[in-house]
C-alpha cells in the first residue's frame, strides 16, 4: 500500500507563452485513489499528458518513475504497454461501432489475419461485468446515456491489463446517480488492486472517494493531503485552490424580480422526424423578467431539446404549441431569428456545436455578435481585440491573448469563452445549458456572480443543469423535466433535493 | 534587432512565407536552367496570362474547400460558359456587352443549381458536383458539336485574354524608353498605398495599446515588399506592361481576400468551415453561407471561361478540362485545409502560380509531357506534406 506505484519529479512544460507546469512533483501509492484537483489551467490535464505520452518524453522536463523504473514514453501506446490507461476529459469512443467493437478497439483479438469476433465479444462481456454494466454489448455506443459510455470507456481501459487508470473529469457530464454508479466502481476496483487517478471539480465527490490529493495552482503542486489523516475538507480545498477562501459558493443576489413575464411557453410539443420520437410534451411554462429559473432533471429528460426547440429549432422538430415574447406570439426559424427576438443560448456541448476550436478567443467570442463590431459589414478588428480583451478580464479567462486558439485553453476557460460568446449578444433571455459544467470552484463564483449582476439589471436566465446544489444556489423558481413533461414546479424555498429527485424520476 | 530575432520571427511564420519562398525558389531554379529565359519580361507576361484562368478558379475553390465542400464541376462549367460566350458573339450576333453579363450570371446561376442539392438536401457537394461534371461536359459537347471549334472574330472579347492596358506615352518615347509607362506608375502607386495602408494599420493598433511589432523589424518588411512591388512592376514594364488578364486577376484576388478577411460574410465563412454546428447556433444560417460560396465559384467560373476562350480566341469541345484538378491542386498548394476553415485567398493565387510556373518552366525546357505531370504531382504533395507538418509545429 505505501509503494509509489508512480512518481512524477519536477516536471516542467511549456506551451508558447504559458508555463503550463513548472517544477511539478506528484506521486501516487500503489493501490489508492488519488484525486487532483486546481482551478481551470491549473495544468491537471497536461501533467497525464505528459504522463500518457500525449507529449513524448523531451517535450517536456523531469523524470517519471512508474513501478520503480524510469520510463520514457514516446507515445500513448508506449504507456499503455506499461499499464497506463486514461480516459480523457472529452469521451474517445466511436459512436457508430458495438459496444464490443469500441471495448477491444486498437487491440482486437485476432484468428489469423481476421478479428475473432466470438472470442471479441466473450472478452468484452468478461470486461462490461467488471464495470458492472449490464446492456447488450451488441448495441451502438451512440444509444448509451453518458453514464453508460463512461462506464465503456472504463471498460475499454480495464481490457489493457491497467494498473494505473487516469480519469480526468470522468464525473462532469454525469448525473447524481451515474456518479455515484462510478464511484463505487472505482472503490471496487482498488479493492482489485487498480490504483486511480481522479481529476474533479466537484469537491464533494472528492472528499467522499480520495485517499490522498494532491492541488495543482498555476503549473505547481501546492500541497499533498492525506485523507485518512483527516486532512481533507471543502474548505482546506477550496483555500489550497484557489488561495483564497471563499465561504458562500452562491453569492447573494440584490433587487427584487418584477412580474412581467418575458419569455411564456403553452402546450409545447415536439417531434424529432429523425429519430422518430416525441421529444417534448404539453410543455408550459414561463420566465418573469430579472429572474433565473432553474431546469432540473437527470441526463436526456429533454431539457436541452426544450432549450433548442425555443432557440429557433435548429435540429428541424415538428413543433405544435406556442412561444411569446412579451406578450407577442413569435415563430422562430432559425437560431438567428431567436437571437434577433433576444433569446440567446449557451450550449452544453461546447467542443460539439460551442465553440470553433481552430479559431481564436476573440473570433469566437464576437461570432454572434458580428454587427456589433462592424461597420457596413466590415469588421473593426481592432475593437474586436478591444471586447474580447474586456471578457477575458471580466470573466478571468487564462490565456496569454485573446489571439490564441480555444483549442490550446483548458476545458474550464473553454466554457468561460463560451459564457462570454453570449454575455456579449446581451439578450433579454440567456438560456444556459450547464454553464458550470467542467468549472472549478473560483470560476463558478464568478459565472454565478455574473448571473445575478445580469438579473439585476434586468436579464432573465434558464439555468439547465444537472448539479441540483447549483440548481437550488442559483433559480428563484425550478421546473423539472421528466422524459419530456415538465412533472412539477418549485419556489426554490420549498424545493429540497429529495423533492426534485422525487419530481424527475416520476 | 538581431539575426536570432529575425530568425525567430521566420519560424513562426513559416507557414505564412513558406508558399512566398517555395515560388522564389521555384522561379530562381527555371531560371537558372533556362539560363534567363524563364525570367524575361515576355515569359512572365505570358506565365502571368496563363495563370489568370486558373488563379480565379483557384479563389472560389479555396472558399469552397474553407467550407468544407468540393466543386468538381467547374473545369467543363468554364468550357461550357466559354462556349455560350462564343455563341453568343458569333452565332447571334449579340454585343460583348451584353454577352459579358450574361455569361457571368449564368455563372451565378450554375454555382447556386449545384448548391441547390447539397444546402437543402444534404447531399455531399463532391457527388452533386459530380454530376455537373458529366452534365456540362455533355452540354460543351452539344453546343461544339455542329460547328465543332467557334472562333471568336470580337476584338474586345479577345483583348481580355491577349491585350495589354493602353499607354499614355508611346513605348519609344525618349523617357524610359522601351518601358511601359502607366505600368509603372500603377506600380508606384501600389507600392505607396501599401505604404501607406501599412502605416495606419500600426496606427490604429497603436492607438488601442496593443503590441506592434519592433519599427525596424517592420521598416525591414516594408523595404522588402517595395522591392519586390518593385522588382515586379519592373518586370511587366519591360515587355507591354500590365495585361488585361493580370489586371482582372489582381482585382478578383484583392476583393475576395478583403471579403474573407474584412467582413462579416467572410468571418461567417470561415465559421461555418470551422465548425458548422456552432456557426448556425450562432444564428449563421449555413445554407444561406453554401448558396454565397457556391454562387462566387460559379462567378468565377465563368469568369474563368471567358478568360480561356478569350486567350485561345476560340472556344473548343474541350475546353476547360481537368482546370477543376489544377485549381484544386492550386487551393490545396496555397494552403488550404481540407478539414476545413483554414485557408487565405492570397495563398490560393501563390498556389496557381507556384503550379503555373512549374507547368511554364517545364514546358520551356521541353520537359516531356508524362515527366511533367510527375513532377506536378509530387510539388503537391511536398507542399501538403510541409503545410500539414507546419500546422502541428504551432500548436
Ligand atoms: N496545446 C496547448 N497550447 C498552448 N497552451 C496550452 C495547451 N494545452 C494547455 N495549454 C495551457 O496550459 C495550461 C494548463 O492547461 P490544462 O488543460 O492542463 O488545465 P486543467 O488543469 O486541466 O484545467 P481544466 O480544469 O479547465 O480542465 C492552460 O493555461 C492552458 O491554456
Ligand atoms: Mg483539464
Amino acid at each position: 500500500m505505501n509503494t509509489p506505484i508512480l512518481e512524477m519529479k519536477n516536471i516542467t512544460k511549456d506551451f508558447p507563452g504559458v508555463k503550463a507546469l513548472s517544477d511539478v512533483s506528484f506521486e501516487v501509492r500503489s493501490g489508492e485513489i488519488h484525486c487532483l484537483v486546481g482551478e481551470n489551467g491549473a495544468g491537471k490535464s497536461t501533467l497525464m499528458k505528459v504522463l500518457s505520452g500525449v507529449y513524448p518524453y523531451g517535450d517536456y522536463s523531469g523524470d517519471i518513475l512508474f513501478e520503480g523504473k524510469t520510463q520514457k514514453f514516446k507515445s500513448i501506446a508506449d504507456s499503455e504497454r506499461a499499464g497506463i490507461a486514461i480516459i480523457y476529459q472529452e469521451l474517445a469512443l466511436v459512436p457508430e461501432l458495438s459496444v464490443y467493437e469500441n471495448i477491444l478497439l486498437g487491440h482486437e483479438i485476432k484468428r489469423g489475419p481476421s478479428v475473432n469476433w466470438n472470442e471479441t465479444i466473450k472478452k468484452a462481456n468478461e470486461m462490461l461485468k467488471k464495470v458492472r454494466l449490464d446492456i447488450n454489448p451488441a448495441s451502438k455506443v451512440k444509444d448509451l446515456g453518458v453514464g453508460r459510455q463512461q462506464l465503456v470507456e472504463i471498460a475499454k481501459a480495464l481490457s489493457k491489463d491497467v494498473k494505473l487508470l487516469i480519469l480526468d473529469e470522468p464525473t462532469a457530464a454525469l448525473n447524481e446517480d451515474d456518479c455515484d454508479n462510478l464511484l463505487d466502481l472505482l472503490r471496487h476496483l482498488r479493492d482489485e488492486g487498480v490504483t486511480s487517478v481522479l481529476i474533479s471539480h466537484k469537491l464533494k465527490e472528492v472528499i467522499r472517494i480520495a485517499d490522498t490529493v494532491t492541488v495543482l495552482r498555476d503549473g505547481k503542486t501546492i500541497c499533498t493531503l492525506d485523507a485518512k489523516r483527516g486532512e481533507v475538507s471543502e474548505q482546506i480545498l477550496i483555500k489550497h485552490m484557489v488561495g483564497r477562501e471563499i465561504n458562500n459558493i452562491y453569492p447573494e443576489r440584490k433587487g427584487r424580480k418584477s412580474d412581467e413575464v418575458v419569455l411564456d411557453v403553452r402546450d409545447w410539443n415536439a417531434y424529432d422526424p429523425k429519430l422518430g420520437r416525441v421529444v417534448l410534451k404539453d410543455v408550459t411554462f414561463n420566465l418573469k423578467k430579472g429572474e433565473i429559473v432553474g431546469f432540473a432533471g437527470l441526463m436526456g429528460s429533454g431539457r436541452t431539446e426544450l432549450a433548442k426547440s425555443i432557440f429557433g429549432n435548429p435540429d428541424g422538430y415538428e413543433i405544435r404549441g406556442e412561444l411569446r415574447i412579451k406578450d407577442q406570439v413569435v415563430h422562430l426559424r432559425s437560431p438567428k431569428d431567436a437571437i434577433d427576438a433576444g433569446i440567446a443560448y449557451a450550449t452544453e456541448d461546447r467542443k460539439g456545436n460551442g465553440l470553433i476550436l481552430i479559431q481564436d478567443v476573440k473570433q469566437n467570442i464576437t461570432l454572434a455578435n458580428l454587427h456589433q463590431i462592424s461597420r457596413r459589414g466590415v469588421v473593426d478588428v481592432n475593437a474586436e481585440v478591444k471586447t474580447a480583451t474586456e471578457y477575458k478580464e471580466a470573466l478571468n479567462i487564462k490565456t496569454p491573448s485573446v489571439e490564441q486558439q480555444v483549442v490550446n485553453l483548458s476545458g474550464g476557460n473553454q466554457q468561460k469563452v463560451s459564457v462570454a460568446k453570449w454575455l456579449f449578444v446581451d439578450p433579454d433571455v440567456l438560456i444556459l445549458d450547464e454553464p458550470t459544467r467542467g468549472i472549478d470552484v473560483g470560476a463558478k463564483f464568478e459565472i454565478y456572480t455574473i448571473m445575478n449582476r445580469l438579473v439585476e439589471q434586468g436579464m432573465s436566465i434558464i439555468m439547465i443543469s444537472s448539479e441540483l446544489s447549483e440548481v437550488l444556489g442559483m433559480s428563484d423558481r425550478i421546473y423539472i423535466v421528466s422524459s419530456g413533461r415538465i412533472t412539477g414546479e418549485l419556489p426554490t424555498v420549498e424545493a429540497t433535493q429529495e423533492k426534485i429527485m422525487q419530481l424527475a424520476t416520476s | 534587432m538581431t539575426i536570432k530575432d529575425l530568425q525567430k520571427a521566420l519560424r513562426q511564420n513559416i507557414r505564412d512565407y513558406g508558399m512566398y519562398i517555395a515560388l522564389i525558389i521555384i522561379m530562381a531554379i527555371f531560371t537558372f536552367l533556362t539560363k534567363g529565359i524563364f525570367i524575361s519580361s515576355r515569359n512572365i507576361a505570358n506565365l502571368l496570362n496563363q495563370t489568370g484562368y486558373i488563379a480565379v478558379l483557384a479563389v472560389g475553390m479555396t472558399l469552397v474547400i474553407i467550407i468544407r465542400h468540393i466543386d468538381l464541376s467547374v473545369g467543363f462549367l468554364s468550357g461550357f460558359l466559354g462556349a455560350i460566350a462564343a455563341v453568343m458573339l458569333v452565332n447571334w450576333h449579340m454585343s460583348v456587352w451584353v454577352t459579358l453579363p450574361a455569361v457571368l450570371v449564368l455563372g451565378i446561376l450554375a454555382g447556386l443549381l449545384t448548391a441547390l442539392p447539397v444546402a437543402k438536401l444534404g447531399i455531399p457537394s463532391f457527388v452533386a458536383s459530380l454530376a455537373g461534371w458529366l452534365i456540362y461536359r455533355g452540354a460543351l459537347l452539344m453546343v461544339t458539336s455542329s460547328t465543332g471549334t467557334i472562333v471568336i472574330p470580337d476584338k474586345v472579347f479577345t483583348a481580355i485574354g491577349n491585350g495589354y492596358i493602353p499607354d499614355f506615352m508611346p513605348a519609344d518615347s525618349p523617357f524610359l524608353p522601351g518601358l511601359h509607362k502607366l505600368t509603372l506608375l500603377l506600380g508606384l502607386f501600389a507600392i505607396i498605398w501599401f505604404i501607406i495602408s501599412e502605416i495606419n494599420a500600426r496606427k490604429s493598433k497603436q492607438a488601442y495599446n496593443f503590441e506592434v511589432p519592433p519599427s525596424d523589424m517592420f521598416v525591414l518588411k516594408l523595404i522588402f515588399m517595395t522591392i519586390i512591388l518593385g522588382l515586379i512592376t519592373w518586370v511587366l514594364a519591360g515587355y507591354n506592361g500590365l495585361s488585361w488578364t493580370v489586371v482582372i486577376m489582381l482585382v478578383v484576388v484583392l476583393v475576395f481576400d478583403y471579403i474573407a478577411k474584412q467582413t462579416v460574410v467572410g468571418r461567417h465563412i470561415y465559421a461555418v468551415g470551422g465548425n458548422p454546428e456552432a456557426a448556425e447556433l450562432s444564428g449563421i444560417s449555413v445554407k444561406k453561407v453554401t448558396f454565397m460560396v457556391f454562387g462566387a465559384m460559379g462567378f468565377l467560373t465563368a469568369l474563368s471561361g471567358i478568360l480561356f476562350a478569350s486567350r485561345l480566341q476560340s472556344a473548343t469541345p474541350t475546353g476547360g478540362t481537368l482546370f477543376e484538378l489544377d485549381c484544386i491542386a492550386a487551393a490545396y498548394i496555397g494552403g488550404v485545409s481540407a478539414a476545413g476553415g483554414v485557408g487565405k485567398i492570397t495563398g490560393s493565387l501563390i498556389g496557381a502560380l507556384v503550379y503555373m510556373s512549374l507547368m511554364n518552366g517545364m514546358n520551356l525546357l521541353g520537359t516531356d509531357i508524362s515527366l511533367q505531370y510527375v513532377i506536378r504531382g509530387a510539388v503537391l504533395a511536398v507542399a501538403v506534406i510541409f503545410d500539414v507538418t507546419t500546422r502541428k509545429v504551432r500548436r
